[in-house]
C-alpha cells in the first residue's frame, strides 16, 4: 500500500482521459467514416492510442510489482498486435475486390 | 496489486476515477456495436469486432486495477490473444486463396 505522489496521480488522470478522448475519436471514425480501409485506419491508430494511454494509466496505479509488469506487457502485446490486425482485415478486404472508396462515391 | 489510496479531490479516490474512466469505455463499446451490426461488409463486422475486443481488454484491466482482482490481468492477455487470433484467422478464411499475411 503506496501512497502515490502528485505527479504520478496527475499522470494517471492525464493519461486516462487522453485513452477516452482518443478512443471516442476511434469509435467516432469507425461509425462514421465511409468504407472499410478509413475504418482500418482509424481502428488501427486512434485505437491503439486510446488502449496504450488507457494500459499506461493502469500500470502506474497498480505500481511496480507483478500487475504493473503484467500490464506494460498488454500494452506492448496490444501495440504490436492491433495495427498487424487491421492490415491482415484490409488486405483480405482488398483480395475480396471491395473497391476503395473516392471522393464523389456513395457512403458504404 | 498494490490497493492506492491517494485521494485525488473532494474525498474521490484514484480507483473511483478508474471505474469512471472504465464506464465511458463501455459506454464507446455500445457506440462502436452499431458497426458491428449494421456493417456492409465482412471485414467492417470483423473489424468492429476486434476494436470491440481491444476495448474489452482495456476494461478487463482497468476493473482489475480499480477493484484490486490482479487475476483480471491474466484473463486480459488470454484475451487479447484470442482476438488477435481471430482477427487473423477470419481474414485468412475469407480469402480463397488465404494469402492475407
Amino acid at each position: 500500500m503506496d501512497a502515490l505522489g502528485p505527479v504520478r496521480l496527475a499522470l494517471i488522470v492525464v493519461f486516462g482521459l487522453c485513452g477516452l478522448f482518443f478512443t471516442f475519436v476511434s469509435m467516432t471514425g469507425v461509425l462514421r467514416l465511409p468504407d472499410v480501409y478509413s475504418r482500418a485506419h482509424t481502428a488501427s491508430q486512434a485505437d491503439t492510442l486510446g488502449a496504450g494511454f488507457t494500459l499506461a494509466a493502469v500500470a502506474l496505479a497498480a505500481g511496480w510489482d507483478g500487475a504493473g509488469f503484467k500490464t506494460v506487457l498488454l500494452l506492448f502485446f496490444i501495440f504490436v498486435t492491433n495495427p498487424t490486425a487491421a492490415h491482415a482485415i484490409a488486405r483480405a478486404a482488398f483480395e475480396e475486390g471491395i473497391v476503395p472508396w473516392t471522393e464523389g462515391d456513395e457512403r458504404r | 496489486m498494490s490497493v492506492v489510496d491517494a485521494s485525488l479531490a473532494a474525498g474521490y479516490t484514484v480507483e473511483d476515477f478508474l471505474l469512471v474512466v472504465a464506464a465511458g469505455f463501455v459506454v464507446l463499446a455500445i457506440g462502436m456495436l452499431y458497426r458491428a451490426v449494421k456493417g456492409p461488409t465482412m471485414q467492417d463486422r470483423v473489424l468492429a469486432v476486434n476494436v470491440l475486443g481491444t476495448n474489452t481488454v482495456v476494461i478487463l484491466a482497468i476493473l482489475g486495477a480499480a477493484l484490486g482482482e490482479p487475476t483480471f490481468l491474466d484473463i486480459a492477455l488470454v484475451y487479447a490473444l484470442l482476438n488477435f487470433l481471430m482477427a487473423i484467422a477470419i481474414s485468412k478464411f475469407t480469402v480463397e486463396r488465404g494469402g492475407v499475411l
